[in-house]
């Protein structure tokens, strides 16, 4: 049986240390700094199943409540209200119409029966609400039900995985390789060739986004995914971390597998690759969080809806007039799924990664 | 067969000179030991050998063929390294056979060779694990089992056993000792350590600032040292030395005189040398013998007296302030500030080097 002291000594155990007030100030950074980033993510899920009108009217309730209502003879969607009498009674009415300082409405039970129908003070109604989770703003929009135009969601996950995947495995590639050089071979020139590429990272990509343009452009790569992928594979932060990393590889191993008559690229494929492999992870879990993530590119590049990516086919529900918020949000969570998904997978194997690495 | 050479070979990393033109022969089957303090460059020397240095001037020859430029891995030699230098993502049997695949060998003829090789380093039981599952002497052995596999012509080793406890040590020796004996290859095995130079060496080079100061037989090096440095690197403990001027030459050697009071004759050549130059006279602890102080030429102010039950060592100081160790068979009455008499060996075992050059006067026959 655990007692709630149990579970409160076990909660706050330490090692045998009271609790220094500057533990409690570093908790309290901590709690600070979670939910600023946790808050948004759960105010987009919990708001992802809210009606319009909810989304609208800013409703600042967590749970989707709704107004419940009864359908009436004329075919109306009726609201409902709970008439509390002096006696303290209730009753349920259907709210027919307003009548000055009263309402016009009707028991729920006679609903059909206008003769039924009495004047009530609108102080005395309550609003009769419940919870209803909004699952039309994910079915709508994916299955195209209703007044809704189908929003093509697996055309433009097929887009951004295509980007995302491509872009990723080129990336690792690219920027290894050009580690792997800048780390393990003697050659003039090669510590500027580093401060160069680290450099590039002080250039605004605005500054060169014209030029980038108009050098996808001339290669025939406008409206094409690979115009996305391109100019992304070679990242100064990729070649940067890999090669710091490279460096800790202990150039006795390269040595080992050269007298043991392996190729240069023998060398980086079947003992750098491997080696690296927790920096890879890391690359690729920020490549990956990049690429899906990117949207001032493609939105250049890409101007045909059959191209578009997720973000940019997210972008099409902020129209001119009004904004589709409930759909936008329902359609934002299924894109942050798979991008959580893969950070969650690849968490995993970061830690393997330096666990497996068996360096004296 | 696997005969090595190397001309005149130089090295030079930027302006610093390392390696200041050696010249060596090594026949098949030898095992050879690169011996030396370290940044002598022998680990640079056999990084040469190997092809994972340029030889800066001079010339690298293999069976007759000049391999300057053929890169490590068509020299058909292995290395054992410091680190061992195991693949860590690979187990131990892939670690093996990595080369192997490499040389695009025939999966049957692989898996016999990784067999055979666990099999004489009793490495069998850990085919499976990763070097970070192994202890330092296992690890040792697939090192030495990944050069094996590759039936080299010559084997390499740098300071294979430098990480791995005392026993331990002893143990690879004997075991890399046998390991020489039932392949029959070549081995070059580069070391710090004098006494592993002594016991496992066909022959010896000793090096010093990238210069080669003596090659030959372990027991050549100790009874007849080319010069000062080698007289005082190998043996241990170190050969004692004292000062003194020549005193006397003649046709059966010279005498002595000693800083540290008294003459000693030593039969040796002094060609070169006039009298009243400045020598060192040398000579090993096992050598010395304690005797009555009065009448010795030498006197020794006993510092220290060591008992190891089997042997005994006495340290001490001459009244010129020279240290002086002896080494005595059995046991000793001599006790720590007790003052001894030295009878500094047989003519024989005495040795004579120049002040000025450090190289050793030749011994008459």
């Amino acid at each position: 049986m655990i007692t709630a002291t149990d579970l409160t000594t076990f909660l706050t155990r330490r090692r045998g240390r009271a609790l220094h007030w500057t533990d409690v100030v570093a908790h309290l950074y901590l709690a600070f700094g979670l939910a600023l980033v946790v808050l948004p993510v759960v105010w987009m899920l919990v708001s992802s199943v809210k009606s319009q009108r909810a989304l609208v009217e800013n409703d600042p309730r967590l749970l989707p409540w709704e107004q419940v209502t009864v359908l009436g003879s004329e075919g109306r969607q009726l609201s409902v209200f709970t008439l509390v009498r002096d006696d303290g009674t209730r009753l349920e009415v259907a709210f027919l119409a307003p009548r000055g300082r009263n309402a016009l409405v009707v028991p729920v039970a006679e609903v059909g029966d206008a003769t039924r129908a009495f004047e009530a003070p609108r102080d005395r109604l309550v609003r009769k609400e419940t919870v209803a989770p909004q699952i039309g703003n994910y079915t709508k929009p994916l299955f195209g039900t209703g007044d809704t135009d189908r929003f093509p969601f697996m055309r433009f996950f097929w887009n951004s995985t295509f980007v995302t995947t491509m872009a990723t495995l080129l990336t690792l590639l690219v920027n290894s390789m050009a580690a792997f050089a800048l780390s393990k071979y003697r050659f003039r020139g090669r510590d500027a060739i580093v401060v160069i590429i680290v450099s590039t990272l002080l250039i605004p990509p605005t500054v060169i986004l014209v030029p980038l343009f108009i050098t996808v452009q001339g290669l025939g790569l406008f409206n094409e995914l690979w115009g996305v992928i391109i100019p992304a594979i070679a990242s100064p932060t990729g070649v940067f971390l890999l090669r710091q990393y490279m460096l800790t590889i202990p150039d006795e191993l390269l040595e080992a597998a050269r007298m043991d008559a392996a190729s240069e690229w023998k060398i980086y494929w079947r003992i750098i690759l491997p080696l690296a492999a927790p920096a890879l992870a890391v690359l690729a879990i920020l490549s990956v969080i990049w690429r899906w993530n990117d949207f001032m590119w493609p939105l250049i590049v890409l101007t045909k809806s059959e191209v578009y990516t997720l973000q940019l086919g997210l972008s099409t529900f902020k129209g001119e007039i009004a904004d589709n918020l409930d759909h936008l949000l329902a359609m934002t969570v299924l894109t942050l799924l798979p991008v959580t998904l893969v950070f969650v997978f690849l968490q995993k194997h970061i830690t393997a990664g330096i666990a497996n690495t068996g360096l004296k | 067969m696997a005969r090595l050479e190397l001309r005149s070979v130089t090295k030079t990393f930027g302006t610093a000179r390392v390696i200041h033109g050696i010249d060596l022969e090594i026949e098949h089957g030898e095992f050879v030991v690169f011996v030396g303090p370290s940044g002598c460059g022998k680990s640079t020397l056999l990084r040469m050998i190997a092809g994972l240095e340029t030889v800066t001037t001079g010339e690298v020859v293999l069976d007759g063929r000049m391999v300057n430029t053929v890169p490590a891995a068509e020299r058909g030699l292995a290395m054992v390294f410091q680190s061992y230098a195991l693949y860590p993502h690979m187990s131990v049997r892939q670690n093996l056979s990595f080369g192997l695949e490499n040389l695009r060998m025939a999966r049957a003829e692989i898996t016999r060779r990784v067999d055979e090789a666990a099999r004489m380093l009793r490495i069998e039981a850990l085919m499976d694990r990763r070097p970070g599952q192994l202890s330092g002497g296992q690890r040792q052995r697939v090192a030495i089992g990944r050069a094996v596999v590759r039936e080299p012509t010559i084997f390499l080793f740098d300071e294979p056993l430098s990480n791995l406890d005392a026993e331990l040590r002893v143990q690879m020796r004997i075991e890399i000792g046998n390991l020489h004996h039932r392949l029959g290859n070549t081995m070059i095995y580069v070391t710090h350590d004098q006494v592993e130079a002594m016991t496992m060496a066909d022959r010896i080079a000793v090096l010093r600032d990238g210069r080669l100061e003596q090659f030959g037989k372990p027991l050549d090096l100790y009874n007849r040292p080319a010069n000062r440095f080698v007289a005082g690197f190998i043996g241990s403990p170190r050969m004692n030395f004292l000062s003194g001027t020549l005193a006397a030459i003649d046709e059966a050697g010279v005498e002595v005189a000693l800083k540290a009071g008294g003459r000693i004759r030593v039969p040796v050549g002094a060609a070169g040398l006039d009298l009243g130059a400045s020598v060192d006279f040398g000579v090993r602890p096992e050598h010395i013998r304690p005797i009555e102080p009065e009448g010795a030429p030498v006197g020794l102010a006993v510092t220290l007296a060591e008992q190891l039950g089997g042997e005994s060592y006495l340290h001490g100081t001459t009244e010129s302030g020279e240290t002086v160790a002896a080494r005595l068979p059995g046991q000793t009455s001599v006790r720590r500030g007790d003052t001894v008499g030295l009878a500094l060996g047989d003519p024989g075992d005495r040795h004579l080097f120049d002040a000025a050059t450090g190289a050793a006067l030749p011994h008459l026959a």
